[in-house]
């Protein structure tokens, strides 16, 4: 790999050269502490996070399902039932796969895409299953890496994104979605990390908020309580 | 004048001139300003938190070196191949070779303020190459042939009729039967997806660089910066330098911040936190991530310590908003990549005071950019020392006389007021040809009605009106 005309030394001696004077009037640079005293405040409780959580999920147009561990299989059943998904995609052999199951659909029709796949293939699918690293009370947001919920394509190429966590994975804040990053995966972070807030949207026309300009039109998460 | 004076005077007083025009995006930055309003009131302390923002941004600046150090190691360590550009060619030349190397034929891009910069789009254009703008807004101007009118609403100034008759036209007969936003929206997510599962190497900016786990951080709201950098092989990223956080926690506060101050929303649709390409055992992503770090000007604004803090720009695009300067002269007069007060701060660090002096000039200085930015930068102090630093490097002799002459009568009372009564007389002769050809203030009286000079001068009416006990204050004043 050639790499000529790199400006590397010429940049970082310029960099050097021109921070020699550094600002005197600067406020201190502050933390993870501070900043949550600054930020949208977020309730301790559990029951408050997920209150918080459908609150946004209403404003942004996710639809949120809390179910308990026996029946969130059926409220998946009739959500296929209601969309008529005819296809179906997911990763890895957890709740992902167990959402796909419940789906009804034959098992002929659903991706597996852990070890690789066609992506014309997952882009014809109805639906993707994921499940997710965390959900945040704070912005609604759903937190997703590239190593442990099935790659990067599979939660933004259909047009139905369908994420299964338990209520143990509701952070209250982007601070505390930050710090279970660095804690699990800090020694080898994987290549992609994501926040997913809401269904695509776009507001370029005339600032009329539109849904699924690109990725999915819907976004359905199923928080199991326990 | 300089030529693009010229141009950019042209512009203004044309777009000026256009009411319903301006009366259509007036309405649209009413829209954003009730929204910011309840965003900003989510915050706990939206003022320190500002302060907050400013910190994080001035830590990484002033200690660049060492930030952008780690920032390498640590994304080189998964893989990421990085280029370092001192200018806009350099950085293009680098782009062209990689798409060459892949021997690339479709290319999907999603927003990047950094790619306008260089004019990366018209280069691979130019070269035969099919660049796809993803973002709905880009995609318009794209078809349009022109630049974003707003850096972050680029197709802020269309209505929903322009939009349909240009989908008619140029994507074909099934696209463009309604004007419904909801419909053009289809329209165009129907043109492009195809394009992200046909294209080879998807491009993107950066709003964020992370320097405590070397990673990239890239926002939208449409899911097309995740797609773009999902399924093509190669992914390229272009960022200037000054896009460096210390740590994950300052992308925390930063990105409601971001969202807030760009639009009103809590938190931008997709946050996209890239730190290398496909990593063993994940399941797709490009085989290789090539980023490209661009000076283009930026090191010079850090050595200008009066000025750094311009480069704690998130590009939120909020000062553009709040500027009645830019709600008078819209965004394509300004002839630059940035408009508005951020744009006529930086732009003539970027590519020269001499040619674009006259922006710091186009200011009323009223200051709602400083207000409203969300890391706090000096702007219209910055506009300031820009026309400072323009009038020490072309003294104007003329100028500098008369207001010497003006010192000199003002400082002798008599003098002054004699001159005063003389002026309005020397006015009153004139005002026949007020606004004519041989007016020399013509620029400003074609369009002006002047006022009736006032029968009293000021200090005839204070010299009646005098309060009792200022008395003694007043001798002082006639010394
Ligand atoms: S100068 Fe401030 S307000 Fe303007 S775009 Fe940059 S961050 Fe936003």
């Amino acid at each position: 790999m050639s790499a000529p005309n790199d400006d590397r030394d010429l940049i970082f001696r310029r960099i050097r050269e021109a921070i020699r004077i550094r600002r005197e009037n600067l406020p201190d640079h502050g933390d993870a502490e501070r900043y949550r005293q600054l930020l949208p405040p977020v309730r301790a409780s559990l029951q408050a996070r997920i209150e918080l959580f459908r609150e946004w999920s209403d404003k942004l147009n996710t639809r949120f399902i809390a179910a308990n561990p026996s029946d969130w299989r059926a409220e998946i059943a009739s959500l296929a039932a209601a969309e008529g998904w005819k296809s179906s995609a997911f990763h890895g052999t957890g709740l992902a796969r167990e959402a796909t199951e419940a789906a009804g659909l034959p098992a002929a029709t659903a991706l597996d895409t852990t070890r690789g796949y066609d992506p014309e293939r997952l882009e014809a699918c109805d639906v993707g299953f994921t499940d997710c690293e965390a959900l945040v009370a704070q912005t609604g947001s759903v937190l997703l890496t590239s190593r442990g919920n099935g790659g990067r394509a599979l939660s933004v190429l259909p047009p139905h994104h369908v994420v299964i966590a338990t209520a143990g994975q509701m952070v209250p804040d982007l601070l505390a979605a930050m710090a279970l990053i660095r804690e699990r995966h800090g020694a080898a972070l994987p290549s992609l990390v994501t926040l997913h807030t809401g269904p695509s949207r776009t507001g370029d026309i005339e600032r009329q908020i539109v849904l699924g300009a690109h990725g999915p039109k819907k976004l359905t998460v199923i928080l199991i309580l326990d | 004048m300089s030529k693009p004076a010229a141009a950019f005077q042209a512009a203004a007083s044309a777009y000026v001139g256009e009411r319903e025009t301006r009366a259509f995006l007036r309405q649209s930055l009413a829209g954003y300003l009730a929204q910011r309003r309840t965003g900003e009131e989510r915050f706990q302390d939206w003022e320190e938190a500002r302060v907050a923002a400013s910190a994080a941004k001035g830590e990484a600046l002033d200690y660049l070196d060492r930030y952008l150090a780690d920032f390498l190691t640590r994304i080189e360590k998964r893989g990421t191949r990085v280029f370092f550009a001192r200018d806009a060619a350099r950085a293009r030349e680098r782009v062209v070779e990689i798409v060459r190397e892949h021997d690339a034929k479709c290319i999907v891009k999603s927003k990047s303020m950094t790619g306008e910069e260089i004019d990366l789009s018209e280069t691979l254009e130019h070269l035969g190459y099919e660049v796809v703008e993803t973002d709905l807004g880009e995609y318009i101007v794209q078809l349009r042939g022109e630049r974003p009118f707003h850096i972050v609403a680029p197709a802020m100034h269309l209505r929903r009729e322009e939009i349909r008759e240009l989908f008619a036209g140029k994507i074909g007969p099934e696209a463009g039967r309604s004007a419904e936003p909801e419909a053009l929206t289809m329209d165009a997510r129907r043109a492009i997806r195809r394009k992200y599962l046909e294209a080879d190497i998807g491009i993107s900016g950066v709003n964020f660089a992370v320097a405590e786990t070397g990673q990239i951080c890239v926002c939208t709201n449409e899911g097309n910066g995740r797609l773009s950098t999902s399924l093509p092989r190669v992914h390229i990223a272009v960022m200037g330098l000054e896009k460096l956080v210390p740590n994950l926690d300052d992308l925390a506060l930063l990105l409601p911040m971001l969202a807030t101050a760009g639009t009103g929303q809590h938190l931008t649709g997709y946050t996209t936190i890239i730190g290398g390409p496909r990593q063993p055992g994940e399941a797709d992503g490009p085989e290789e991530f090539h980023l490209i770090i661009l000076d283009n000007g930026r090191t010079a604004l850090l050595a200008d310590d009066e000025q750094r803090d311009a480069l704690h720009c998130i590009r939120c695009g909020a000062c553009i908003y709040m500027c009645p300067i830019f709600k008078n002269i819209g965004g394509h007069s300004y002839g630059t990549t940035y408009m508005g007060p951020i744009g006529s701060v930086i732009t003539p660090h970027l590519r020269g005071l001499e040619e674009w002096r006259h922006l710091p000039s186009s200011s009323s200085l009223c200051g709602a950019c400083t207000e409203t930015c969300p890391v706090r930068i000096d702007l219209h102090h910055h506009l300031l020392h820009n026309r400072r630093n323009a009038a020490a490097a072309h003294p104007a002799p003329l100028e500098k006389l008369a207001l010497r002459a003006y010192g000199w009568l003002a400082g002798r009372p008599a003098l002054f007021s004699l001159a005063g009564k003389l002026g309005k007389l020397a006015l009153r002769a004139f005002s026949p040809l007020l606004g004519t050809a041989l007016d020399p203030a013509r620029g400003w009286t074609r369009c002006r009605a002047l006022p009736e000079p006032p029968r009293q001068s000021f200090r005839e009416w204070w010299k009646t009106h005098e309060p009792e006990p200022a008395s003694e204050r007043d001798d002082d004043d006639e010394e």
